[in-house]
């Protein structure tokens, strides 16, 4: 699972949605692996706004990486930063969560991320 | 040839498969008719769904994979039309054959069978690294040696082929970057998890665009058919964003199917359990491997997840020697259990023994929409109906939050 993926998802219970706790889940226990993935400047700079940003940051710093900018760059820093460019891509596509969990901040839910697939299976009485 | 009377019914296939529509059709009138049932009704409507939907795909996840490759053209050309760097959601991915068809766009797969996503997740893997993977070649299923042909130096996907991926093989860090597409740019990737489509892990308003192709047409009420419609809007940027209102393509088995040999057509029963026949590769073994016929039915009863295993096994085996020769595409018979072949319920009865090439059927659920229906469905989940039309045995329909943007998309 991707640093990229980890920025779209919340809990999967329903009562946690409202919860601002929810997002981003804290990764628990995280084993990391790096993909080398061809870079695409255009494509990373598009996806930039589609980020939260505060979040990302949460992610970044949980799982070890250094403190990103308190602010988001703009798409022209961005595409004039090429160490920047290569940073966010490494971060946001090449590192895999491939084992651990994925905690909610809301209620405690975990959920596991094995072979690199996390679980969003819900047991019965919190579905 | 064992028949169905043979197998001791279990618990789970307390339905028999003829009077499945009526059963459903029940529960769905319960569930709309009164208040104090619903909960119970919601609970009977998820139990048959893991037996009539969850249970047969993952139990046919390699053998169903095989013969899912090719993109319909309305979905291709609705993902093709999504801008460079479109976030989309692809819920109900199976194995993941819409992820990578617009490789800039990054698409995250879910789905509710963990064997699925296994292959979606080898699928995925094997995309990366810029090589295009739109093509029909790439069957992530059953070893049948595509990796080996396509491969360019990652020789690590290999292993992946049958979604238990061993752990750490994901990362490709030895691999030397393949160029086989220099002039398309480098793929911006996708990711696949497991996840039901009614508790979706996506946040609120987040993504640009959703597919749901071929998935909603499994849940057994009306209730749930339209909520999980109603899941996928959440998920899509509201009608108050710059761009306006993410969208949702839905895509569902039509009932009009007048020149399909299924039979179906308008004013016929809307819903079915459709038999997934799992052949076996009889010309190469005249023997089948034991696994497949070692337990006595009451074991089988008895241990329902086994059997499962077995079936994949067995499904494995059929892609091995045949590769994609046994064709399991569902026959026309409905839930009739014609010729004795249907084994009962259809809650991964991997093996009904007897004869030496005894072909096992699994029953899935289907809700089989009639026209109009689906857009009545997108509006009663509060969406708002931008396109709409039937291809090939299909209906399908682009939906947006409210309030839409006037005319046809």
């Amino acid at each position: 699972m991707k640093v990229l993926t980890l920025n779209f998802l919340t809990c999967a219970v329903k009562a946690c949605k409202s919860s601002n706790d929810s997002f981003p889940l804290h990764p628990k226990d995280a084993e990391l692996a790096h993909d080398d993935i061809e870079i695409n400047s255009q494509l990373l700079v598009n996806v930039l706004p589609r980020i939260d940003w505060t979040a990302l940051r949460t992610t970044s710093t949980e799982l070890g990486f250094p403190e990103l900018p308190e602010q988001p760059p703009t798409a022209e820093t961005l595409e004039a930063d090429e160490a920047m460019l290569k940073e966010l891509h490494t971060l946001l596509l090449e590192t895999q969560m491939m084992e651990g969990k994925l905690v909610c901040g809301h209620c405690g839910h975990e959920y596991a991320v094995r072979e690199g697939i996390a679980n969003f299976l819900l047991p019965s009485h919190l579905v | 040839m064992a028949t169905a009377a043979s197998s001791t019914p279990s618990t789970s296939s307390s339905l028999p498969s003829s009077s499945a529509a009526r059963a459903v059709a029940s529960l769905a009138a319960a569930a709309a008719a009164s208040d104090h049932s619903i909960a119970e009704a919601e609970a009977e409507a998820e139990a048959y769904e893991k037996t009539h939907v969850h249970g047969v795909y993952e139990a046919i996840a390699p053998h169903f994979s095989a013969t899912r490759y090719k993109p319909w053209p309305a979905v291709a050309d609705f993902l093709h039309a999504q801008p460079p760097g479109a976030i989309g959601l692809d819920v109900g991915c199976g194995n993941g054959k819409y992820l990578g068809v617009n490789p800039n766009v990054f698409m995250l797969g879910s789905d509710r069978s963990s064997a699925l996503v296994g292959l979606a997740k080898a699928r995925v893997q094997s995309l990366q690294g810029g090589r295009d993977g739109s093509g029909p070649e790439v069957a992530p299923a059953g070893g049948t040696g595509v990796a080996d042909a396509a491969s360019s130096g990652k020789s690590k996907n290999k292993n992946k082929n049958k979604g238990q991926a061993s752990v750490g093989g994901e990362a490709t860090t030895d691999v030397t970057p393949t160029t086989t597409r220099p002039d398309s740019g480098a793929a911006i990737g996708n990711d696949v998890l497991v996840a039901d489509g009614l508790s979706l892990p996506f946040r609120d308003c987040s993504v640009d665009f959703a597919i749901c192709v071929a998935v909603i047409h499994h849940l057994s009420t009306r209730a749930r058919r339209q909520d999980a419609i109603r899941k996928l809007l959440k998920c899509v940027r509201g009608s108050e964003a710059k761009a306006g209102s993410g969208k949702v393509l839905v895509y569902v088995w039509a009932l009009e199917q007048g020149n399909s040999r299924r039979g179906w057509d308008e004013g016929g029963e809307q819903d079915l359990l459709v038999p997934w026949v799992l052949k076996s590769p009889k010309p190469q073994q005249p023997k089948q491997p034991k696994k497949q016929r070692k337990k006595t039915h009451k074991e089988e009863v008895v241990q329902g997840h086994n059997d499962q295993d077995a079936a994949i096994a067995a499904a494995a085996d059929a892609n091995k020697s045949g590769e994609h020769s046994p064709i399991p595409t569902p026959t026309p018979a409905i839930s009739t259990g014609e010729g004795g072949v249907i084994a009962g319920g259809g809650d991964a009865n991997g093996s009904c023994g007897g004869d030496d090439h005894t072909d096992s059927v699994f029953e899935r659920y289907y809700h089989l929409y009639r026209k109009g229906e689906l857009e009545e469905d997108v509006l009663a989940a509060g969406g708002a109906v931008l396109a709409s039309g039937y291809e090939r045995d299909n209906w399908w329909t682009v939906a947006a939050n409210e309030p839409s943007p006037s005319g046809p998309a």
